[in-house]
């Protein structure tokens, strides 16, 4: 294990692919700059696997001090063994304080294999991370019991400090063409990675359309819509705006639209700018997977409905009438 | 095959009250049920199970009420209930009570897949079923939605990833996490709640297991909850009136104004 005094520096694993740095490996890099600047420490980039080296400038740019690359080929695309067997290694060498990862399905995956291993704690899908200065700690906030409880959880004697950050929870930092930093090669060919796991074919779905955990704005539907043809009226708005669209439980259930688009306590938790509820009553369990919007439109013939509580703005209507003169709306306005 | 399914027992609602005094959720005089993502992968267990002739162990680290759990599980198609139990184990974090699953896991015998839920409905961290994997020196797929094939030491799968899904094979035993896209949880019937009465649950302690007494409890646990507190309200709360064009042409502005369109 390592201890206290002999770590340094706050690490972010950047997840890529095809020369993408994914939006959420950016946002981690701003929130450990916050975190290195205020604790006089630095920024590491840890990007693994073949592209990695071409990713350096663009990293410094956007705040890393240190790019530390492993351009093996045994890590072209994740695998969780052999990422936690090159991660412990460069861990240990290094002894880095901190380790952000991303909160995707891989980081997701990756993060807790790799706390056993080192035998360090982990912060899970943290919307919030602070330095303690005083104490040497890195304060982590997650959102526990559907967001009804935020917990605070340090680990106060074991490093590195584990975290996977929630996607949109930061925002990214601006590029900075005149910031400095360098490139460290590590050689980690001596180095055994296991491999038990095999990946035969990646399908992604819904392609073209905008993720939904990445979207700035998300339109979601629910019971109200009434069918699946009607989810049509959903999806021009949602692409007026270039926003994704979302869906309810009972949508889903319904089977009106793919377990992909739910959004709620047992489908995916967003964050955007702007999300639409649209025919959506508000059951406690969808609230929980977007109440953390910036802000919140309702449209619901129902003023009674509990989604206008937590709405910024609500509008008491028909959804057929109301959504289609929005997306017209929308559409002139960014004309 | 013989197939562990971990499973949680937790409040039945997320609605919960903090207290301060004892920084801890207060979930006293709730009713506790299995975790509802884990009872995706005790359907799936038992489905391969009425498809194969698998036998079914199901396995939960908790007080004394968890045996009622335990029992439902049985009564909805396991075979058979492993309660690991001991007050030491209060306040264990996710890789502690991974540690103690684990030992758990190997003390019932030889088994070829492990299934978890993605994560459980209260504390949500989502650690436990890779940690596990960890722990028992094992393979892990997470957020599997489909089991594509499965026999004799192989097993293939569809993961859900953040753009679409993948599909994996590996060898087992393995652990794998699932999310409810994967099935359609049966309720427990009246006749296997009275049948699961009659079975006997062993309950296992921290010796029974041998577990190293660094490694669970708040002294095996790296992290700590230093504070919990409630979300921070929403605000607004304002309510767009007139005639639907005017309405939405008064939401526009207001979306325009705040920089978001």
């Amino acid at each position: 294990m390592i201890g206290k005094a002999d770590a340094r520096n706050i690490w972010i694993l950047i997840e890529h692919r095809g020369g993408k740095v994914a939006g959420v490996s950016l946002e981690a890099i701003g929130v450990a700059r916050k975190l290195a600047d205020s604790s006089s420490q630095e920024v590491w980039a840890v990007a693994l696997g073949p592209g990695a080296q071409a990713l350096g400038a663009d990293l410094i740019k956007v705040g890393a001090d240190v790019v530390l690359t492993a351009e093996d080929a045994r890590l072209d695309g994740f695998r969780d063994d052999p990422y936690t067997d090159a991660l412990t290694h460069l861990v240990t060498t290094y002894k880095p304080s901190a380790l952000i990862v991303g909160a995707t399905s891989n980081g997701k995956s990756l993060a807790p294999r790799l706390a056993s291993r080192l035998r360090t704690g982990l912060a899970s899908e943290c919307v919030d991370l602070e330095w303690d200065a005083a104490a040497g700690n890195l304060v982590a906030v997650r959102p526990m019991y559907g967001g009804n409880v935020l917990a605070t959880v340090v680990c106060p004697e074991v490093r590195p400090q584990l975290a996977t950050l929630r996607v949109k929870s930061a925002p990214r930092p601006e590029p900075d063409p005149a910031r400095k930093g360098r490139v460290e090669k590590a050689d980690i060919s001596g180095v055994e990675l296991r491999d038990r796991v095999k990946v035969l074919e990646a399908v992604e779905t819904g392609g073209g359309e905008v993720k939904l955990e990445e979207a700035d704005i998300v339109v979601s539907g629910g019971r109200g819509v009434g069918g699946p043809e009607k989810f049509s009226v959903i999806k021009a708005l949602a692409e007026a705006c270039r926003g994704a669209m979302g869906a309810s439980r009972a949508a889903v259930d319904a089977g009106w639209l793919p377990y992909a688009h739910q959004v709620g306590q047992t489908g995916k938790t967003v964050s955007p700018k702007v999300y639409i509820a649209c025919g959506i009553s508000g059951a406690i369990q969808h609230l929980a997977g977007m109440k953390s919007s910036d802000i919140i439109v309702a449209i619901n013939k129902n003023p009674e409905a509990p989604i206008f509580k937590v709405a910024t703005y609500g509008i008491v209507g028909d959804l057929f009438e109301v959504v289609p003169l929005l997306t017209e709306e929308i559409k002139e306005a960014s004309a | 095959m013989r197939i562990v399914v971990s499973i949680k027992q937790v409040p039945e609602t997320t609605e919960v009250k903090i207290d301060p005094a004892k920084n801890s959720v207060d979930t006293e005089g709730l009713t506790r049920i299995i975790n509802p993502y884990d009872t995706y992968a005790l359907e799936e267990a038992v489905r391969i199970k009425e498809a194969s002739g698998a036998t079914v162990a199901v396995i939960s680290v908790g007080p004394e009420k968890v045996d009622e759990s335990l029992r439902e599980a049985l009564a909805m198609g396991a075979d058979e209930g492993f309660h690991l139990s001991d007050p030491a184990f209060e306040g264990s974090d996710p890789l502690a009570t991974a540690y103690i699953l684990a030992r758990g896991i190997e003390k019932l015998g030889p088994y070829d897949l492990v299934i978890c839920g993605r994560q459980a409905m209260d504390g949500a961290s989502g650690q436990v079923g890779p940690s596990l994997a960890e722990e028992l020196g094992l393979p892990c797929v997470t957020f599997v939605r489909k089991i594509e094939e499965l026999k004799e030491g192989y097993i293939r799968v569809q993961r859900m990833t953040d753009d679409g899904y993948e599909v994996v094979e590996g060898p087992l035993p393995m652990v794998i996490t699932v999310v409810k896209e994967i099935n359609e949880p049966r309720l427990a019937s009246l006749k296997g709640l009275m049948k699961a009465k009659r079975v006997t649950i062993p309950v296992w302690n921290a010796s029974d297991l041998g577990l190293d007494p660094a490694r669970y409890g708040p002294a095996g646990s790296p992290t700590s909850v230093a504070r919990l507190s409630p979300p921070p309200p929403r605000t607004g709360g304002e309510m767009i009136e007139g005639t639907p064009e005017e309405q939405v042409r008064i939401l526009v502005r207001k979306l325009r104004d705040a920089k978001v369109l």
